[in-house]
């Protein structure tokens, strides 16, 4: 409608630069509203004796960290890299033509996507427990490979068959028509396309599985196989202040954050590809 | 058009094909086709989309199942439950209508890796082999390139090459230049030509005219799922005896020139008589059949 009625209240209208002026403005205003309610309400000095001692920081930053850290990265790789294998496997059963290969993998998927990843690692430090003389290899590191890379591959797994899925049909064509069989198919033509595919959310699923490593403590580990965040809850008791535990949450950020921008950078990759 | 029943076991007989039906669900695409193709014979398949053309193509390659019918090629008979048709696949290279090489691999990988996985051959042999075939359709400078580097036609004689480096008996080709820009066709079509001359036996489903009517030795016109005709190009493209090879040919000559409503009062009949669906959807079948 282009003209205004003579009885409604002649208002001046706004164009839309104006518009979308005033929503910056009010946007702004409501920014410096909540940084100016900080610095009325928090106390400086209290959140820094909290969060950021000084002293403690200084004694948090040891070789200790170091190695908690390291050891988080070994945990996650492990894991990521147990969970891919077996991720893999699951996702091939899942489109197996073997009904039974479909309902167990399934199964697999559902359970460890839908129970809590800290119940079935505490299932799983029992797990020595139900199977008496049970040893897991490479001790500590096989049972935390293990525990988080179970969980791990569920996930995976799903991720995977949506890869395998996204592979053009022509492709497995394409190879058989050259008389591959279909297993040989899978390895050399739609794998490696369906990992291509799926870099950047395998990536991110990096990312996850270097958080959820904080859950390994309850395994019960030694204190050299301390990983962040129990290094920084058992320094956190000690001084009985959480600094420590700051610090810890602060170094993941080392090893998640190149990550985040890996996966930013192969995303862009992957839509410039097609 | 003559059907026999039994394989001839003839050694010129590559192809074989007996009463072969096909349906998808309830739909049945392919009524009971039968044709001998011999050696070094090149056969154009023509016909109007969805008349069941690139099935039958892909049923020689066991791409698709057959639902009925013997299909024998080189005398084997492929659609014996029990047939080695992997072994049977590598005797007869094909080239798809959207090139499907591989984007992980590069041109010359894309044609070293069945014959070196399949065949087993040693990789220097391969990969020599692979540079004569990538000669012939021109392309030997590009061995190190990505498909996606390449232009459709490239793609496309590409494959020719990937198909031909498993040194195959026989080629099929499903509408090789159907994807491609009209600049682009010739080249493909060259070496079709060139492979044509040099003896190789070919099956070739396609749109392109002038090629079937210069390079075919016989072409076979299908239309609702059976041969309506079939024969040498002069006689079925330049002097076709029945009315609907006439309608096909005449809208494919000259589309600017074709009565209006034509093609969809020949849909509706070829529907009437059949009710065939064209299984790839395409655009001239998004009228709902008539009966």
């Amino acid at each position: 409608m282009t003209t205004t009625t003579a009885d409604a209240p002649a208002r001046k209208r706004l164009s839309p630069r104006k518009r979308a002026q005033r929503a910056r403005i009010i946007q702004y205003a409501g920014l410096g509203l909540i940084v100016l309610l900080g610095v009325l309400f928090v106390d400086g000095r209290q959140m820094v004796n909290v969060f950021f001692r000084p002293d403690v920081i200084a004694k948090t930053i040891a070789p200790e960290l170091g190695r908690a850290l390291l050891n988080t990265v070994i945990y996650t790789i492990g894991a990521f890299i147990f969970g891919l294998i077996l991720g893999t496997v699951l996702a091939l059963m899942r489109l197996s033509s073997v009904a039974v290969n479909r309902w167990l993998a399934s199964i697999y998927i559902e359970f460890f996507r839908g129970v809590p990843a800290i119940i079935v690692f505490m299932a799983f430090s029992l797990l020595p427990l139900a199977i008496p003389g049970l040893r897991l290899p490479l001790d500590p590191y096989g049972a935390v490979w293990m525990a988080l890379g179970l969980v791990a591959a569920a996930y995976m797994a799903e991720t995977i068959r949506a890869g395998i899925q996204a592979v053009p049909k022509g492709q497995l064509e394409a190879a058989r028509s050259l008389g591959m069989p279909a297993g040989m198919a899978t390895q050399k033509i739609v794998l490696p396309q369906a990992f291509r595919i799926v870099t950047p959310p395998l990536t991110n699923e990096l990312i996850l599985l270097t958080k959820d490593s904080s859950l390994v403590y309850v395994l019960g580990l030694t204190s050299e196989a301390y990983e962040l965040t129990k290094y920084g809850r058992e320094l956190a008791t000690t001084y009985a202040n959480l600094t420590p535990l700051v610090i810890a949450g602060l170094s993941y950020l080392i090893i998640t954050l190149p990550l985040t921008f890996l996966v930013r950078r192969l995303e862009a990759q992957a839509t410039k590809a097609r | 058009m003559t059907t026999t029943t039994i394989p001839t076991g003839l050694r010129d007989d590559e192809i074989q094909i007996y009463d072969l039906h096909k349906s998808f669900g309830d739909v049945e695409v392919l009524k009971g086709i039968s044709t001998i193709i011999h050696r070094g014979e090149v056969v154009c398949v023509i016909g109007p989309s969805g008349s069941g053309k690139s099935t039958l193509l892909r049923c020689v390659n066991l791409l698709e199942q057959p639902t009925k019918g013997r299909i024998f090629i080189l005398n084997e008979e492929i659609t014996d439950p029990d047939a080695f048709f992997d072994d049977l696949r590598t005797k007869m290279g094909m080239v798809f209508q959207q090139f499907n090489l591989f984007p992980h691999l590069t041109v010359l990988d894309n044609c070293t890796i069945a014959p070196i996985n399949v065949l087993k051959k040693k990789k220097t042999d391969v990969e020599k082999f692979a540079l004569e075939n990538l000669a012939k359709v021109g392309l030997e400078d590009r061995g190190h390139s990505y498909p996606a580097q390449l232009s459709g036609g490239q793609q496309q004689r590409v494959a020719i090459a990937r198909a031909l480096t498993m040194d195959p008996e026989l080629m099929l080709f499903d509408e090789p230049t159907s994807a491609l820009d009209p600049e682009l066709v010739g080249d493909v079509l060259s070496v079709m030509r060139d492979l044509a001359n040099s003896g190789m036996t070919m099956m070739v489903v396609t749109h392109e005219m002038a090629f079937a009517r210069e390079v075919a030795d016989r072409v076979i016109f299908m239309d609702g799922g059976v041969i309506v005709e079939e024969g040498p190009p002069d006689e079925v493209i330049g002097n076709p005896r029945h009315e609907r090879t006439k309608t096909f040919l005449r809208r494919v000559l000259d589309p600017t020139h074709a009565d209006p409503g034509e093609e969809d009062a020949a849909y509706a009949k070829r529907h009437e008589v059949d009710g065939v669906r064209d299984s790839e959807g395409s655009s001239q079948d998004l009228h709902p059949p008539t009966h």
